[in-house]
């Protein structure tokens, strides 16, 4: 193990030994059959975000995930990475049921958030994704004026009811995802004369006018250029302050570089979790190493 | 060495000839259909035309005692031969109504019997020939003419061609569609949005797609049988009226609508769907804000075809009793009544050369209102269109 790496990572992580704890549980026994729960712990608990156990999906005969358990920390960046068709885009539209529109789709296992499942019968996914918002791939504004693109979903939670809260509501949701001073003078032109950057940016200040938990973003960056993406990057940084990110990628540094946490997937398993300096710098399992070192991926 | 330009340039020559002969054959097949339109709507128009033409002729109406008993009495009796009929019968009920008119002799164009008009257009001569001698007359006073045949679109239809008219026809094609469209455009875009947003996709919804789309072949003389026995001898409504003949109309128009709908729905991005899924939207929020909004252009055009193809169905209105002798407009549901189509194939059906021309007319009157809804239904899509 390189030290150094694991000091200052250390140095920066607040609950760094609690969470480190659970984490390396996970990295040295990635399966449930091998591993024992995680140990409760008050600290792991206040800053638990989300708890999976077990979790497995097919779609019909196919099996997807297999046996995920994985724990995700508030105010924390977590980076889902692997090849294509390991289960990260699966997994994290589980965390919102979005897994719930594809009719073959069969899931078992446990998503704990706030101290409840939410696979149960008694829960609701409306209410599940009010708390769990989501930014696509492709940027996807509603096709409406970028206002409209911002104040749909609170206007439809009841979060306002005048219509200046209204308005003070929209500019602080595109002030948080750093698009306010761009769009300013045009918020009634749609969402779609917008640059792919921007557009990005306006589909995440739509996912957070609802002020969620959890924002899961799936690969956002992978359809625009650079700049677009560093911007996207800086933002992601900025918002874990006040959300929960857990974000797909397929650009390893990407994950290296915005992720507080990184989890490695492949063929549905999820083979390695732990902090990203150390999963970049010491991978515990082969594959994680391989992959991150580019022998395929 | 691979090949010179000349040895390929010469390899090219057949390409290129073949290029060019499919290009002119493909033109010439769009120029033939085009040429076969051209020849249909001008026949038409030339055909139709007289019919909006009728021929007047000017005479002293004297409105007496005796013209109320003997209407024919009102005018002269050398010109009588020459007016319609149709302009005596309803003289005792007018004067009847207006008792200021008694006792007034009044010089007034008045409409010439059918046999003047056709001969006047020059179609054919069944005058006798001292009648002949006294319109001949008149024309040259500048007393008989062809003018506007307001008659055509104020009335219904008549046995005497000079006061049929295709305005019943169209009143009863405006309630018939009416119907059609309150009955199938509501059914038909729930159908649609159930098939489409809500059910799973299992073998059950399958069945019923293959279905809707058979139904949509089906020859719709077929649905006259089933408007026949269902509305008429099951439910008991009025034979011949609008209810029926929509009811009839909305059976045959409704897997149009279901099939143009999904289409439309189908065309939406899912990344619209589930942009709002992902801001927490139920499955109706879905549809209502996102998905209708962007589809709607699409399923008024689909509507709009649907409502013009059932607009000019006659088949299966001849089984439920629309195609019939109905000389008054009714603005009721219930009343007997017929339409544009059902006139034009009644019209068809007379020998003489009056009701030939009728016909030809009433084609255009249907064209036209065809042509206005379809340019309605472009409209309504442009302005509709949204981009995303």
């Amino acid at each position: 193990m390189n030290d150094t790496t694991l000091q200052n990572f250390q140095t920066q992580q607040d609950s760094s030994t609690a969470s480190e704890e659970a984490v390396r549980h996970y990295s040295d026994a990635p399966t449930p059959d091998k591993g024992q729960p995680v140990t409760r712990n008050e600290s792991i608990e206040e800053n638990l975000s989300v708890r999976v156990r077990d979790l497995s999906l097919w779609y019909g005969e196919h099996q997807a995930l297999n046996d995920i358990s994985i724990d995700i920390f508030a105010n924390t960046v977590t980076a889902l990475i692997g090849p294509s068709g390991c289960g990260k885009s699966t997994f994290l539209r589980c965390l919102n049921r979005m897994n719930d529109l594809i009719s073959s789709v069969r899931i078992k296992g446990l998503v704990e958030m706030d101290g409840h499942d939410v696979n149960a019968r008694g829960m609701d996914e409306v209410a599940l994704r009010r708390r769990v918002g989501m930014v696509f791939q492709k940027p996807n504004p509603f096709p409406k004026s970028i206002y409209e693109n911002v104040a749909y979903a609170p206007r439809m939670h009841d979060m306002v009811s005048r219509k200046a809260d209204q308005d003070e509501l929209v500019e602080r949701a595109l002030r948080d995802a750093g698009l306010w001073s761009e769009v300013k003078d045009k918020l009634h032109e749609p969402g779609t004369s917008l640059s792919g950057g921007q557009q990005q940016r306006l589909c995440i200040a739509r996912a957070i006018a609802v002020r969620p938990d959890i924002i899961l973003m799936d690969e956002p960056t992978s359809a625009l250029d650079p700049i677009s993406t560093a911007t996207i990057e800086d933002l992601m940084d900025k918002l874990k302050k006040d959300f929960t990110i857990v974000t797909v990628t397929h650009n390893m540094q990407q994950a290296a570089r915005v992720a507080d946490y990184t989890a490695f997937f492949h063929l549905g398993d999820m083979i390695e979790y732990n902090a990203t300096k150390q999963m970049f710098a010491n991978p515990h399992t082969k594959k994680a190493e391989d992959y991150i070192t580019g022998r395929y991926g | 060495m691979s090949q010179s330009f000349e040895e390929i340039s010469a390899q090219l020559k057949k390409r290129h000839r073949r290029s060019a002969r499919m290009k002119w054959m493909t033109m010439g097949a769009l120029i033939l259909s085009a040429a076969f339109l051209v020849v249909f709507i001008s026949d038409m128009v030339v055909r139709g035309w007289p019919a909006f033409q009728q021929a007047q002729i000017q005479v002293e109406v004297s409105y007496d005692e005796q013209s109320q008993k003997l209407p024919l009495a009102a005018v002269d009796e050398d010109v009588r031969p020459l007016i319609s009929r149709g302009f005596f019968r309803p003289l005792p009920r007018k004067m009847e109504d207006n008792p200021a008119l008694m006792g007034t002799t009044q010089t007034q164009w008045v409409i010439a019997d059918s046999r003047v008009d056709q001969y006047l257009k020059g179609n054919e001569d069944r005058l006798r020939p001292a009648d002949k001698e006294t319109l001949e007359n008149l024309v040259e006073e500048g007393r008989a003419d062809l003018k506007f045949n307001t008659t055509f679109f104020t009335t219904g239809d008549s046995k005497m061609p000079e006061m049929a008219g295709i305005a019943s026809a169209a009143i009863g094609t405006v309630m018939t569609m009416l119907v059609t469209m309150a009955v199938c455009f509501p059914i038909g875009v729930m159908t649609a949005v159930y098939l489409e947003e809500f059910a799973p996709d299992n073998k059950l919804t399958q069945i019923i797609e293959i279905n809707i789309n058979n139904l949509a072949a089906v020859p719709s003389i077929l649905f006259g049988l089933l408007g026949l026995a269902i509305y008429i001898s099951f439910f008991g409504v009025p034979r011949s009226s609008p209810l029926v003949g929509g009811l009839t109309l909305a059976l045959m128009t409704l897997p149009v609508i279901i099939i143009s709908t999904r289409a439309a729905l189908r065309s939406v991005p899912d990344s619209i769907r589930h942009a709002a899924f992902g801001v927490g939207c139920s499955r109706w929020q879905v549809v209502r804000d996102h998905v209708l909004p962007v589809s709607l252009p699409g399923i008024l055009t689909g509507s709009i075809i649907g409502l013009a193809q059932a607009m000019g169905e006659t088949a299966p209105l001849i089984i439920v009793g629309m195609v019939a002798f109905i000389p008054d407009a009714s603005f009721s549901i219930t009343g007997a009544s017929t339409v544009m189509p059902a006139q034009i194939f009644t019209w068809a059906s007379e020998p003489n050369s009056a009701f030939a021309e009728k016909t030809a007319g009433g084609i255009l009157v249907l064209l036209a209102v065809l042509i206005f809804l379809n340019a309605l239904a472009v409209w309504l899509r442009n302005k509709f269109e949204r981009r995303w």
